[in-house]
């Protein structure tokens, strides 16, 4: 049996998404900037898939840019803005919790002369709106955070965020790294304040390699992919038709019955939680119910080594994560979100994330907390501790 | 806070006996672009008004920009429903109201209230006063103003009470479908589109018609055409868009007549097609962008010739614009980047060096009795072999 529980790091695609790329591969497989009908009939998929995107958020297609997925995203509208904003100020922010590939960029760029306020969080993960509100500056031109974060599910105030920066100055851009609450939460970024928006297809059972920035027309934001002028000349490069088609029926079957999908997905957190707390000297460091995310949970497991846990589990078919599996390149065993939000220190080896999709079944967590029950007093036994 | 709309319609008041046609007109129109927003509505007259009431919960800014899309709309008016559960009850809605929806800042204002249920106990003149001195106790912020209010607060009392103080304007214009049909001549420019609205604003059912030249005008061309038609559809109601290959025509023109007279014999030969889609189609009349002055085609001795060969009337809304206010109108429509997307249109091909800017009528129609040989055959051709694209 395999049960697939580490859908924040990747899921897999739908059919039909598989069934819509395969034919821009194998059919309409023109370059979607030639002149001749091929290359319009290549160019109708992203025009399509702009479409349903713009759609599903209320704005303009023409807002609608496709990157390689989320890190492009994320790089892109932060230093993109910062270099094109530049003369009116120097001043950044964003959390001491977002994904590296929003704190990667705002360290280049402080090495070019930026100057970045990192705001902390609580011991929930959400950041400190009195410390956002002061470290808003004269100086400011660009706020930069998560909506959900990856590591444990929480969901961070972004109405109240936007109403502070815009309140201060609307001047003032409001980008959001949405990339694990995308599908999972209907996003209007209008009525947010949000003016950039990162989403990453194969979150949401779409391919790898594809993603978006949404840009409000009005944003002044610099191309950081420069060549043939594609996309209005804001990021060059055959565009990735396949993996745009991709990503275009995987957002329209990702809002389908939005309602049942998102209900069914607290179900499963709800249960899942319910049965780990049976198991003893375990956290779950996650929110339960609506204050945090629908298909995350993350929980510190006592004693046992939570890369030994994913092994054990691993044994019986069951896929979890340890830490981000984005963080898990580096060097240093600790994430740095789990520190943030004040995981104590010995339990922070020992925590293990559980993320759901509306594919996996309560039988599949069944088996899982079963699994956990039988493995974890083992683990335990065996433990240097 | 807003569950209905008030609906103030302009002209169409005028209109004595025909007025319940434009009313009918105006509710289906309202009921037609309601339909693609979220949320379930019910259209209702009442009393010589229009109202829009929200059945379920709905996106509010959605819900005003598809209104400000339906010609006949002058203003639109979000209005909070009340019960009357006496004047306590109502001065407290009123004042909350008030705070909600004008916020804090320093402003005039004045209590206008209407009662179409007679049998209500106080006055209007009461009702002014009494709820104006409520306000103000509540509310220090806000001053009475009786001549110049910077707020009309409209407190209408029927079965519910309806309070409305904002008028979002609309668009203006007469229902469409109230004062018959006109052909469009639709190129992939900024003018014509724009002309196109124009004309529909005033209640008028537009029809289309575009002339291209493959393999001399691309597919994408023809794509940007329908694109355009699509984007004017959303306010005129759906268009029969007809698509007259003209490559043929185009050809022997170049071929038989002097090249410095090309554009205007062409223009007086998709006229002549246009005019015979129209006829066929009961449009009593054609509908173009050209404007004075802006190309050699359209100095007032080239308009007098292409015009020469129109036996119904052509109107030509944006002859008296500047180019900048028609790029104003079409940006305000959402044609404006659709437009200026670079694809040929038919009149750019084969543009000659030196277009004459002031043709002589009898010298175009000498030059014209060079086609007499197969000019007939090639239009009832193009005619038959057009393909009529139903936009919308």
């Amino acid at each position: 049996m395999e049960v697939y529980l580490d859908n924040s790091a990747t899921t897999k695609c739908l059919e039909s998404v598989r069934d819509i790329m395969v034919r821009t591969m194998m059919e309409d497989y023109g370059n979607p900037s030639s002149k001749h009908n091929k290359g319009m009939e290549s160019e109708r998929y992203l025009t399509e898939s702009q479409e349903i995107i713009a759609k599903v958020m209320k704005v303009n297609r023409h807002e609608i840019y496709f990157t390689s997925g989320g890190t492009e995203s994320n790089n892109w509208a932060i230093v993109g803005a910062a270099m094109a904003n530049r003369r009116t100020g120097m001043h950044l922010i964003t959390t001491s919790i977002e994904h590296p590939a929003v704190l990667q960029p705002m360290r280049y760029l402080e090495e070019l002369g930026f100057r970045v306020t990192y705001i902390p969080v609580d011991r929930y993960g959400v950041l400190d709106l009195e410390a956002l509100e002061k470290a808003v500056s004269e100086d400011t031109i660009l706020v930069s955070t998560m909506y959900v974060n990856n590591e444990i599910g929480t969901v961070e105030p972004i109405e109240q965020i936007s109403g502070i920066i815009k309140k201060k100055n609307p001047q003032i851009l409001y980008h959001v790294d949405a990339i694990q609450a995308f599908g999972k939460y209907r996003i209007f970024p209008r009525k947010l304040g949000i003016d950039m928006l990162s989403v990453s297809a194969h979150k949401i059972h779409g391919p790898k390699g594809i993603g978006f920035l949404y840009a409000n027309e009005k944003v002044k934001i610099k191309p950081l992919i420069l060549g043939g002028g594609q996309q209005k000349g804001m990021r060059s490069g055959t565009e990735n038709v396949p993996g745009a088609a991709g990503m275009g029926a995987a957002v329209r079957e990702a809002y389908q019955d939005f309602e049942e999908k998102s209900a069914y997905l607290y179900h499963l957190k709800q249960y899942f939680i319910e049965g780990i707390e049976q198991i003893p000297e375990v956290v779950v460091n996650s929110l339960p119910g609506q204050d945090g995310a629908p298909h995350i949970v993350s929980v510190s497991f006592a004693g046992v080594r939570s890369e030994v846990l994913l092994h054990a589990l691993e044994e019986k078919g069951i896929y979890v994560s340890s830490g981000s599996a984005c963080t898990s390149h580096k060097k240093l065993p600790v994430s740095t979100v789990l520190k943030e939000i004040g995981v104590k220190r010995e339990l922070l080896d020992s925590t293990v994330r559980f993320s759901f999709s509306t594919l996996t079944t309560k039988e599949e967590l069944e088996y899982c907390l079963n699994q956990l029950r039988d493995v974890i007093p083992v683990l335990r036994k065996y433990s240097r501790h | 806070m807003f569950q209905s709309f008030l609906i103030k319609y302009g002209e169409i008041g005028i209109k004595g006996k025909n007025r319940y046609l434009f009313e009918d007109a105006l509710v289906r129109q309202i009921y037609h672009a309601l339909k693609a927003v979220e949320g379930e509505f019910t259209v209702r007259k009442e009393q010589g008004r229009i109202f829009v009431d929200a059945r379920s919960t709905f996106d509010f800014d959605e819900t005003v920009e598809a209104l400000q899309r339906v010609f006949g709309i002058v203003g639109i008016c979000p209005m909070k429903q009340a019960e009357d559960e006496g004047f306590d009850a109502l001065a407290a809605v009123v004042i909350h109201y008030m705070k909600e929806v004008h916020g804090e800042t320093e402003q005039t204002f004045k209590v206008n209230a209407r009662r179409a249920r007679k049998n209500y106990p106080m006055t209007s003149m009461e009702l002014n006063s009494d709820l104006g001195e409520k306000i103000l106790e509540a509310l220090p912020n806000l001053r009475v103003d009786v001549h110049k209010p910077d707020i009309m607060l409209n407190v209408e009392i029927r079965e519910k009470i309806y309070i409305y103080s904002k008028v979002i304007p609309g668009p203006g214009g007469m229902p469409v479908g109230t004062n018959g049909k006109a052909m469009l001549l639709l190129s992939g420019g900024i003018d014509s589109p724009v002309a196109g609205y124009m004309i529909a604003k005033r209640g008028v059912k537009i029809d289309a018609v575009y002339f291209h030249a493959p393999p001399y005008t691309s597919e994408r061309a023809k794509q940007k055409v329908v694109d355009l038609a699509r984007i004017v559809s959303r306010y005129s109601g759906p268009i029969h868009l007809h698509v007259v290959n003209f490559t043929d025509i185009q050809l022997y023109i170049y071929e038989k007549c002097p090249h410095e007279e090309l554009t205007i014999i062409m223009r007086r030969y998709m006229m002549r097609i246009a005019e015979h889609f129209a006829k066929d189609t009961g449009s009593l009349g054609l509908i173009t962008g050209e404007s004075i002055g802006q190309v050699a085609s359209q100095t007032l001795q080239s308009l007098a010739a292409t015009n020469e060969v129109c036996t119904i009337p052509v109107y030509r809304p944006v002859i008296g614009f500047d180019k900048q206010e028609i790029v104003e109108i079409a940006v305000k429509i959402k044609t404006y980047e659709t437009s200026i997307q670079p694809y040929e249109d038919c009149c750019t091909i084969f543009v000659a060096k030196h277009p004459v800017t002031k043709p002589n009528i009898n010298i175009i129609k000498r030059s014209e009795t060079n086609l007499s040989e197969k000019i007939e055959e090639l239009m009832k051709t193009a005619i038959e072999t057009t393909e009529t694209i139903l936009v919308e």
